[in-house]
């Protein structure tokens, strides 16, 4: 909202001394937040003054343009009083017309220095101005010319320009309705310093005869309907310049005279209002529910389809108008039109919001209605609309009509009252607040006033529409007594249990991670069919399935991810492209899996039952925390010691074990084959025979579609299932110091037989006495024969109590062996 | 005639002459000192005090002595070779603390060498920054309190006093999922975290919810489709603004140090009412406004930064999530956990926390 300064000090008797910066640090502690101050000209320097144009002769130029070498009066300003030799190439004006000069030595904004200059074969001695060129518009059709009566050449123009008018842009919370207005922001200012408020919406205006145009209101969504005629209007007549100005100033451009007046009014009152070509209408105006698939054509020359929502100004050919956001081009003023009839209406803030939505017509007038204006303003506001039109545009009021219940103090709703304890905004800001003061700052925004006993009713004035509940009051206190005033406390000490068992684990699972070199990246959750595909997912995947968005940032990415993979291994691309040998890394983020149930929309004058929750929280997507992890290129880098090693699918299944040993969870490994990995090098990890997710090499598929180096490893588990496999306590180990008995044992099995399955066999055969079994070799190959593998063993022996004997030793290991042949078919070597 | 020869002078048998003695005892002794080498002095302890040495088989001859004759050539000889052995003991000691120092000289290495064969790894500064803050409130006595990205309607807006036609409701661009009608959205902020927490919690409730939320923004250096808040909300007996401004100078101070505090200005959120836009001390210039004499480009000379948003939970909001108004009050504030990081870290576009280059990471080590 941009506001000149000029134009709010005319509602408001602020003490001349204030500067401007005074008043905007006010208004910011008020809510009326600064957001610029501009001062029209700024930039201009030097002589800049009021010339009259004597002689201007077109001379073509061989460029094809044509300029004017004009000599212009510019009275002493030039220190020779002679006439000033100026080459101009814009042909708005002819010699007799005043114009706007800055000579040389003058510096235009943009720091555009004017100085004499040689120019199409004359000496030009400054410049002749634009609007543009001055930094008072964008339209450079030609240069200003001022009106006969400007003040005499050499004159310096700034004061006939308007130019150095403070313009304040405010940024304007949704709740401040009234401050959208320059009657609104004049209020705050009045209550801010405690100086007189002027209220412009105080006019006299005709009592309603029923003498305006005839009105009907069939819809509750519309409770106060003014219409105001004029008759004998000149359509050619121009708006003045100080309306001109001023709207310009609030940003709003000029149009004709009947709609820089009805915006004029609106700036100044808060209340938008509308202008009928009267000789258009035919038959009563009639406010309604549109009928499903009626049609208007709305100013701005658009055909707009209707919903039985939107709520509509009609006459008998139709609709002329979407209430509170845009009129219709059927009614609309012209250059020939000479009567008008008014319209200032007051319109269910709820229905414009949504027709404003519904048809994309975000205006000036709908960013009013929707947030509330003062119901009591129309009759105000269609005076002010017909007084600036007659004065300015000729013709007669002639007639008053005003309808709807908020028409008559009998039917209109009656004033709000809050009722609160008087000590609540002192309680709730926690400031010592007296009774006086908390009166006195509800008596400032316009509230009447009762205090009895212990509460305090509070008469809210029409213009705060905002204000319904007793903390709306405590902000209006807090507000006037100042933000800065309240104090630092803190709160009695607060005696929670720290983190949840769950939000340790998960910082110690990201920080072992990070202790084995992996990286943590932050990634988005969007994903598309192609990302599923380049992981090779078969069409009937669930993870294919996903939470679907009905307005994604790409159509190429429409779903949130069932998968951390596919995002991972593009990060893991990335790196590799900006020149990274090898990365290792790992995501921790949820992932969603559709339920298909929909979410209620409970009320909120209560809180839902146990029963609404549970149907609330049941529609909600099943969203586990996932741990994705990518291994690509180097695992370990090359140097003095060696070559580089390569990740591999080993690299991948020992992340997981690693956590699992972290958190004191056994976890077992198996095979697998699994979409995104190879599908003879895919683990697949359980906790207790219930599997939580797979690691291994990815498919060389995989590895290509997604540009990442051969053999790229991956890992991704369900990080809430080990999480919840974490035993609450550790059990403390019980550890023999006795002297331990070392065995090797080389077994020959099938190719196909598992290490894990031998070192089950071992484990189970080899009885108590057994304290750890370690593979350390594994040989392929002719000594061992075709289909064979020979796996070697390390078994380690110890008894709690005593040191074993030779014999006890070489029995366990036996036994260990029998049972792998028996279990595994393995041979002793 | 046979038997003793009981004449027998010892003086006249050669090898146990006093001056025979000495002088294989003096020439072990300097043998000894002439060994350079462990070696060298492994052969000189054959030589000197070998089995088949001087002094070795001088010894032997003791035996042959008359009796009276023994114990003064058993000294001379026993002292003889204890000198020897003394000596050797002694260079062998030397010899073998230089044979080390000389080894330890040889197996000198270059320090200086790379060591890096194990890459590091690293935990994002978005996550350490978020437990940073977290472990602020923590030590307070505050709880962590979370909630799902993907959330009902009715809990990131309606019962947060956001009705279907409240205009703010619309300027927070929101992604909804299909099909609208099961009223399903990615949360627009970690609002319902705390909607949540009361509807769950008995009060006394105070949390702090640090969590990623999404908004339809286009991606670029200053916005994000996803970002991430940090909100605390405190329900109890009596809490006023005060509380809240306590909180959070005490939150500002920790996180960017001494001096650092807030500034409250009025605003407006559903959620809250009074509601207040909260401002920052600008922790580059430290409110001077300037840096070495040009203006602080970090605040544009204002001084301050704008933080977040806060205020007094709007009892609606109580009454829609079961906590009783006349009894309760609460305090509520939020704020970009990404933005806080770029004001500590100085980084300038947004996109670098979420494109994944280690090399972001791994520049923060494992803490911010
Ligand atoms: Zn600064």
């Amino acid at each position: 909202m941009k506001a000149p300064l000029s134009w709010i000090k005319e509602y408001v008797d602020l003490p001349a001394d204030l500067g401007i910066e005074e008043i905007t640090d006010r208004l910011t502690a008020l809510g009326l937040k600064l957001e610029a101050i501009e001062t029209s000209g700024a930039g201009i320097e030097g002589p800049l003054v009021v010339g009259q144009v004597l002689t201007a002769e077109k001379e073509p130029q061989k460029n094809g343009k044509t300029i004017n070498w004009c000599t212009v009066d510019v009275g002493d300003a030039n220190g020779t009083g002679e006439p000033q030799g100026i080459v101009c190439g814009a042909h708005n004006f002819k010699p007799g017309d005043k114009v706007v000069v800055i000579l040389p030595g003058g510096v235009l904004p943009g720091n555009f220095q004017i100085s004499a200059r040689k120019t199409y074969g004359h000496m030009s001695a400054g410049m002749i101005c634009s609007a543009r060129e001055l930094g008072l518009g964008e339209e450079a059709d030609g240069i200003i010319v001022l009106p006969a009566d400007a003040p005499a050449p050499g004159t310096d123009a700034r004061e006939v320009l308007g130019l150095g008018e403070e313009i304040i842009e405010f940024e304007i919370n949704p709740d401040r309705a009234y401050a959208l207005s320059m009657r609104g922001i004049a209020r705050d200012a009045a209550l801010g310093f405690d100086v007189p408020f002027h209220d412009p919406a105080q006019v006299d205006y005709p009592v309603a005869d029923g003498s305006g145009y005839p009105v009907r209101l069939e819809d509750d969504g519309c409770d106060h309907f003014v219409t105001r005629v004029i008759t004998g209007f000149d359509p050619a007549a121009p708006t003045p310049e100080f309306i001109v100005k001023r709207l310009e100033a609030t940003g709003v451009r000029s149009i004709s005279l009947a709609v820089d007046v009805s915006n004029y009014v609106m700036m100044e009152l808060g209340q938008p209002t509308h202008c009928y070509d009267r000789a258009k209408l035919s038959g009563d105006i009639v406010v309604r529910r549109a009928n499903e698939g009626e049609k208007i054509t709305t100013l701005d020359d658009v055909v707009r389809v209707l919903s039985e929502e939107d709520l509509l100004i009609t006459d008998d050919s139709g609709p002329i108008g979407i209430a509170g956001v845009m009129g219709g081009a059927s009614t609309e003023i012209s250059e020939s039109t000479t009567d008008i009839v008014v319209e200032a209406a007051h319109f269910d803030p709820t229905t414009v919001f949504r027709s404003q939505k519904r048809h994309k017509l975000p205006s000036e007038a709908s960013k009013r209605f929707e947030r509330g204006v003062d119901p009591l303003l129309p009759p105000a506001a269609a005076q002010r609309v017909v007084e600036l039109l007659v004065e300015h545009g000729g013709g007669q009021a002639a007639g008053v009509s005003e309808v709807g219940p908020g028409a008559s103090l009998e039917t209109r709703e009656p004033f709000r009252t809050i009722t609160i304890p008087v000590d609540l905004p002192a309680r709730i800001i926690g400031l010592d607040i007296d009774e006086a003061t908390v009166v006195k700052s509800l008596e400032l925004i316009g509230a009447r006033v009762a205090v009895s006993g212990d509460s305090l009713t509070a008469t809210i004035p029409t213009y705060r529409v905002d204000l319904t509940d007793p903390y709306d009051l405590v902000e209006e206190v807090a507000r006037i007594v100042g933000y800065d005033k309240v104090p630092s406390v803190l709160p009695r000490r607060a005696t929670g249990g720290g983190l949840t068992r769950a939000q340790q684990l998960r910082r110690r699972i990201g920080r072992a991670l990070a202790g084995a070199g992996l990286v943590e990246v932050v990634d988005f959750p969007f994903v598309g069919d192609a990302d599923f595909t380049a992981l090779g997912l078969p069409s009937d995947d669930v993870r294919r399935r996903t939470v679907k968005l009905a307005n994604p940032l790409s159509s190429e990415e429409p779903g949130y991810t069932t998968t951390l993979l596919p995002g991972l291994l593009k990060v893991a691309a990335r790196n590799i492209s900006r020149g990274q040998d090898g990365v290792s890394l790992f995501e921790t983020a949820t992932v969603a899996f559709p339920v298909d149930q929909a979410a209620p929309i409970y009320g909120v004058d209560r809180r839902p039952t146990e029963q609404e929750m549970e149907k609330l929280l049941a529609a909600i997507p099943r969203q586990p925390l996932h741990l994705g992890v990518v291994l690509a290129g180097e695992r370990t880098r090359g140097g003095w010691w060696g070559a580089a090693e390569a990740a591999s699918w080993s690299d991948a299944i020992d992340v997981v074990r690693r956590l699992g040993a972290e958190l004191g969870v056994p976890v077992e490994v198996g095979s697998a084959s699994r979409a995104p990995w190879h599908p003879g090098r895919c683990a697949v990890v359980s906790v207790d025979g219930v599997e939580f997710g797979h690691a291994g090499e990815l498919h060389p598929n995989v590895c290509k579609a997604f540009g990442l180096p051969a053999r790229s490893a991956a890992v991704e588990i369900d990080l809430d299932f080990l999480i919840s496999r974490v035993p609450a306590t550790a059990a403390g180990p019980v550890f023999s110091t006795m002297p331990v008995a070392k065995e090797d044992v080389a077994l020959t099995v099938s190719v196909d037989v598992t290490v894990a399955a031998v070192e089950a066999a071992l484990r189970e055969g080899a009885g108590e006495l057994l304290e750890t079994v370690r593979l350390f070799d594994v040989y392929e190959g002719d000594q061992v024969g075709e289909g064979k593998k020979s796996l070697a063993f390390a078994l380690r022996f110890r008894a709690p109590d005593r040191t074993l004997k030779a014999e006890e030793t070489a029995a366990a290991r036996e036994a260990a062996v029998a049972k792998a042949a028996e279990l595994t078919g393995a041979t002793q070597r | 005639m046979s038997g003793p020869n009981t004449d027998y002078d010892p003086v006249e048998v050669t090898p146990l002459k006093a001056e025979e003695v000495e002088a294989a005892r003096d020439a072990a002794l300097k043998a000894i000192d002439a060994a350079t080498s462990l070696e060298e002095l492994k052969q000189t302890r054959l030589d000197h005090a070998g089995d088949r040495s001087p002094l070795a088989l001088a010894n032997r001859e003791i035996g042959a002595l008359p009796p009276a004759a023994r114990k003064e050539a058993g000294q001379r000889v026993g002292k003889a070779r204890g000198a020897v052995n003394q000596a050797l003991a002694a260079r062998q000691k030397v010899l073998e603390a230089e044979h080390e120092a000389r080894m330890l000289v040889e197996e000198t290495v270059d320090v200086t060498l790379p060591t890096d064969r194990h890459p590091s790894g690293g935990r994002h500064p978005l996550t350490t920054g978020a437990e940073y803050i977290a472990d602020i409130f923590v030590a307070m006595g505050w709880e962590v309190a979370e909630g799902p990205l993907i959330e009902a309607e009715w809990l990131n807006f309606d019962a947060l006093n956001l009705g279907p036609d409240h205009p703010a409701r619309t300027m927070q661009d929101t992604f909804w999922t299909e099909p609208a009608e099961n009223h399903v959205v990615l949360r627009t902020h970690t609002s319902p975290v705390q909607a949540r927490t009361m509807l769950t919690r008995e009060a006394p409730i105070y949390v702090v919810c640090p969590g990623r939320v999404f908004r339809t923004d286009e991606y670029d250096a200053t916005h994000s489709p996803m970002f991430h808040q940090v909100e605390g909300l405190a329900i109890d007996e009596g809490i006023s603004m005060a509380n809240l401004k306590g909180t959070l100078d005490h939150f500002a101070t920790q996180m960017f140090g001494e001096g650092i505090v807030t500034r409250f200005r009025p605003s407006y959120f559903p959620f809250t009412e009074p509601s207040a836009e909260v401002d920052l001390t600008c922790f580059v210039c430290r409110g001077a406004q300037v840096v070495d004499g040009v203006t602080c480009r970090t605040c544009k000379g204002e001084g301050w930064i704008e933080w977040g948003g806060c205020g007094i939970v709007n009892p609606r909001v109580l009454v829609a999530c079961g906590v009783d108004p006349e009894k309760y009050s609460g305090f509520a504030f939020g704020m970009g956990i990404d933005r806080t990081l770029m004001f500590r870290t100085g980084l300038s576009d947004l996109r670098t926390l979420f494109e994944g280059d280690v090399r972001l990471t791994t520049a923060f080590g494992s803490e911010l």
